[in-house]
């Protein structure tokens, strides 16, 4: 089996651009940037503005595009910079690209109107068609399709080995890792762009966990302290996305690796109180994971964050303890990738010899990947 | 049993499918041989002010909620159903990772226009009053049905099977790649089996509109039946399908020790992304081509092996004439004599399913020696001059077959089955 280590990062969220500038706010442990405004009475870590023009030159794609593709896009072409891929066409035309993706978004306002009008119609159904028909943008669907941030990558940044699109909230985005690291170690392909993106910004995702009773509604707190009082997720916006390669690829082309991924587990308990906790230590075991970090992907949802935090104490006794939601809020499908880029960035700036990333789904899924020195 | 490759020979051994035209693989393939079209008129919901009033539906599965997941689980369920049974190994405790297709959920009109009721706002609608409606608790099971991993945890649930379950789009060739994912696990002998599914059951206002708005959808509603005509000069966009399929994947060696029967062999994948535009494939071909180009390769065969080609065949203007033109690269001067036809004439595009629905009839080809017709090929156009099987099916000995999907997105999947490894 080949060595599969990570050559370039990408990522965005409400603490800035780029793999130092998140590096830099995980020393500072400051608390994130939050938005309690926008959409009342729930909050958000809203991503950082950015201009897309510098990784989506052409206006007409930023136009086809919602925030949550660009923001995958625009992640997707940072790391694409880091590991010094951008400007190789033959290389982007064999890297093979698996996105970690949900959907939406939708016209909020057409959908009010609608609704609206839905009440008093003489034949809602007949409504609801003329409505559609009428007032949906046709470009929106694409703008909506969750395999759709793989294929606007393809045509802004011409990775276009192949894409394959997986959903499932929280897994998808560590199940994206592994099979891509898979293909490498046995040796299928040599190099991947493996990411995601998620736009908390927009009211039908929040519609959606509020609808679970999923969010945090107090003023902030860490991750770790929100379970004592309830417990819930705060949603970030922002795009993590990794260039892995096999050790042999990256040194063939002098691209130089921050850190190698040395395992990924994944699996779903069937959830009853005590499984999370047993299935992280199940994971840890499989990987045989010696951290001296840890990454967690906890949301802060009541009896899961415990479990993980139990479980945690036991896997590494000693180690830091960071939470990615506690830097950029929780990023759903993005979430894993970002906890493994912060790894990453850890172990190259030598703050770790070893790394795990946890993956405790808000509702199902749990993963771990172990990160070791390049 | 390797491949010529070195890797464990992929195995199927047990199918399942539904699909407009009939319950279980052998009705859907009685009436797929017999000419039988599924599409009709929509029912399900007023089609009034619509361009496009016909469809594939499955009207006899019902399901409560209604809703495109549950009628997407409840179709996956039926073909897992039958896949697995018919693979003899255990109905709940699959000794293998679930690999699905499933189609990008959202919550749906009925279910907006719940929560604005329960909101108690009689005057403008807007998103906060869904939100406060949400607060109240009252709509929790709503979260688990609309978010994206569901369905294929439910399957997980009932058939046992191993892992964290892959839900997966890569949008109208999503059930190719389902079984490719499979193929990899086996070869790469992270596990002896794989369940692979390709489900759809999303024909509901909203989404037909959306395709609408893309003018991707035949508008020729006066006859359901001929709607559909893949290849033909007066096709004019795809007819919307529902469907479900299920594959059951061995390593070859073991399900031979088991004394399993086997169906056939996945002897090769390709796949190859585009660029070019979002809905819209290279003028050249050349992802399409590349595709094809590994399957074979893949497979260790040459072009020449091929006995018949389950194309892609959606009936748009677009996707005939690029999808001849690749294959003719492919194929050469054979390829006016190459028997190449589209059960999507008959059951309509089944989108995220339609990968494995016609993985699942690409080996009954196989296995029965007969072929699937186009049907509605009355016009032929003069710049497609293939060999489309048209509208009646043929006997003839297959034991090579190239099964195409391509998608939007610039996704091309190709799979190749076989009777038999070559060489065997």
């Amino acid at each position: 089996m080949r060595d599969v280590v990570i050559t370039g990062v990408g990522l965005v969220s409400c603490a800035g651009e780029g793999l130092e500038t998140h590096l830099a706010a995980l020393a500072a442990a400051g608390a994130p940037n939050t938005d309690t405004a926008s959409f009342e009475p729930f909050q958000v870590h809203p991503v950082v503005p950015l201009e897309w023009d510098r990784q989506i030159p052409k206006k007409a794609d930023q136009r086809q595009m919602e925030a949550w593709q660009k923001l995958g896009c625009y992640a997707a072409g940072l790391a694409l910079d880091a590991a010094g891929a951008k400007e190789d066409a033959a290389l982007k035309s064999r890297m093979q690209l698996i996105v970690a993706a949900g959907g939406g978004e939708r016209d909020y306002a057409v959908d009010g109107q609608i609704l609206t009008g839905l009440r008093t119609a003489e034949n809602p159904g007949v409504f609801l068609n003329e409505r559609l028909m009428s007032d949906l943008r046709p470009t929106l669907f694409l703008a909506q399709l969750s395999n759709l941030l793989a294929g606007n990558i393809s045509i802004v940044h011409g990775v276009t080995g192949a894409s394959r699109t997986f959903m499932g909230e929280e897994s998808s985005g560590v199940d994206a890792l592994r099979i891509a690291r898979e293909r490498i170690a046995s040796g299928q392909d040599d190099i991947f762009l493996v990411g995601g993106a998620y736009n908390a910004e927009r009211p039908d995702v929040l519609l959606i966990y509020e609808m679970g009773g999923f969010h945090w509604k107090k003023p902030y707190r860490s991750v770790w302290e929100r379970p004592a009082e309830g417990g819930g997720m705060i949603l970030g916006s922002g795009a993590c996305f990794l260039v892995l390669e096999s050790r042999e690829h990256a040194a063939s082309r002098g691209a130089k690796p921050l850190a190698s991924l040395a395992g990924i587990a994944s699996d779903r308990s069937r959830r009853q109180p005590g499984s999370v906790e047993k299935a992280l230590h199940g994971l840890a075991q499989q990987l045989r994971a010696r951290p001296e970090a840890v990454i967690s992907g906890a949301t802060g949802v009541q009896g899961i964050t415990e479990e993980e935090r139990a479980a945690l104490k036991d896997i590494a006794p000693e180690a830091a303890v960071h939470a990615t939601a506690d830097l950029i809020g929780h990023t759903i499908e993005a979430q894993a990738p970002a906890g493994v880029a912060l790894a990453a960035g850890l172990i190259a700036q030598g703050k770790a010899a070893e790394a795990l990333v946890t993956s405790v789904g808000h509702w199902r899924g749990e993963g771990a990947i172990r990160l070791t020195k390049a | 049993m390797r491949d010529t490759q070195g890797r464990p020979l992929v195995a199927v051994t047990g199918m399942g499918v539904v699909t407009s035209i009939g319950q279980g693989k052998d009705d859907t393939w009685a009436a797929l041989t017999a000419g039988r079209s599924g599409i009709h008129r929509i029912n399900r919901f007023p089609t009034e002010g619509l361009r496009t009033t016909i469809a594939g539906t499955i009207d006899d599965v019902t399901v409560e909620p209604f809703c495109a997941p549950m009628l997407s689980e409840r179709l996956a369920m039926l073909a897992a159903e039958e896949a697995v049974g018919q693979s003899g190994l255990a109905p709940a405790d699959f000794p293998g990772a679930l690999f699905m297709a499933v189609p990008p959920v959202e919550m749906e009109w009925p279910q907006r226009e719940a929560l604005a009721e329960a909101s108690g706002q009689t005057g403008e609608i807007t998103y906060k009053d869904l939100l406060k409606a949400a607060g109240t608790g009252r709509f929790k099971a709503w979260h688990d049905l609309f978010i994206f991993g569901t369905v294929a945890d439910r399957v997980a649930d009932r058939f046992g099977t191993k892992g964290s379950p892959i839900s997966l789009s890569t949008a109208c060739s999503s059930g190719a790649t389902a079984i490719q994912l499979g193929v990899e696990a086996i070869r790469r002998g992270e596990t002896d089996a794989a369940l692979c599914i390709g489900t759809d059951g999303s024909v509901n206002p909203e989404s037909l509109i959306r395709f609408s708005l893309l003018s991707a959808l035949s508008t020729q509603n006066e006859n359901p039946e001929a709607a559909s005509k893949p290849f033909s000069k007066n096709r004019d966009g795809f007819v919307m399908g529902e469907g479900g399929a299920a594959l059951v994947l061995e390593n070859a060696e073991k399900a031979r020790a088991r004394g399993a029967r086997i169906l056939g062999y996945v002897l090769g994948c390709g796949e190859k992304g585009d660029g070019f535009h979002r809905t819209r494939s290279s003028p050249d071909g050349m992802p399409a081509i590349t595709a094809i180009r590994q399957a074979l390769e893949d497979a260790g065969l040459v072009p020449e092996d091929i006995d018949y080609i389950n194309a892609h065949g959606t009936s748009t203007p677009e996707n005939d004439k690029m999808e001849a033109m690749s294959c003719t690269a492919v194929f050469g001067e054979r390829m006016a004599s190459l028997p190449i036809s589209s059960n999507k004439s008959m059951i309509g595009h089944t989108l995220t399913a339609a990968g494995a629905v016609e993985a699942v009839m690409s080996l009954m080809t196989i296995a029965t020696g007969r072929i699937p017709p186009t049907i509605n090929y009355q016009v032929p156009d003069p710049s497609i001059p293939l060999d489309v099987v048209p509208n009646v099916a043929r006997d003839a000995k297959v034991n090579y077959v190239l099964s195409n999907s391509f998608g939007f997105g610039g996704q091309n999947t190709c799979l190749v089955f076989g009777a038999e490894p070559k060489g065997a």
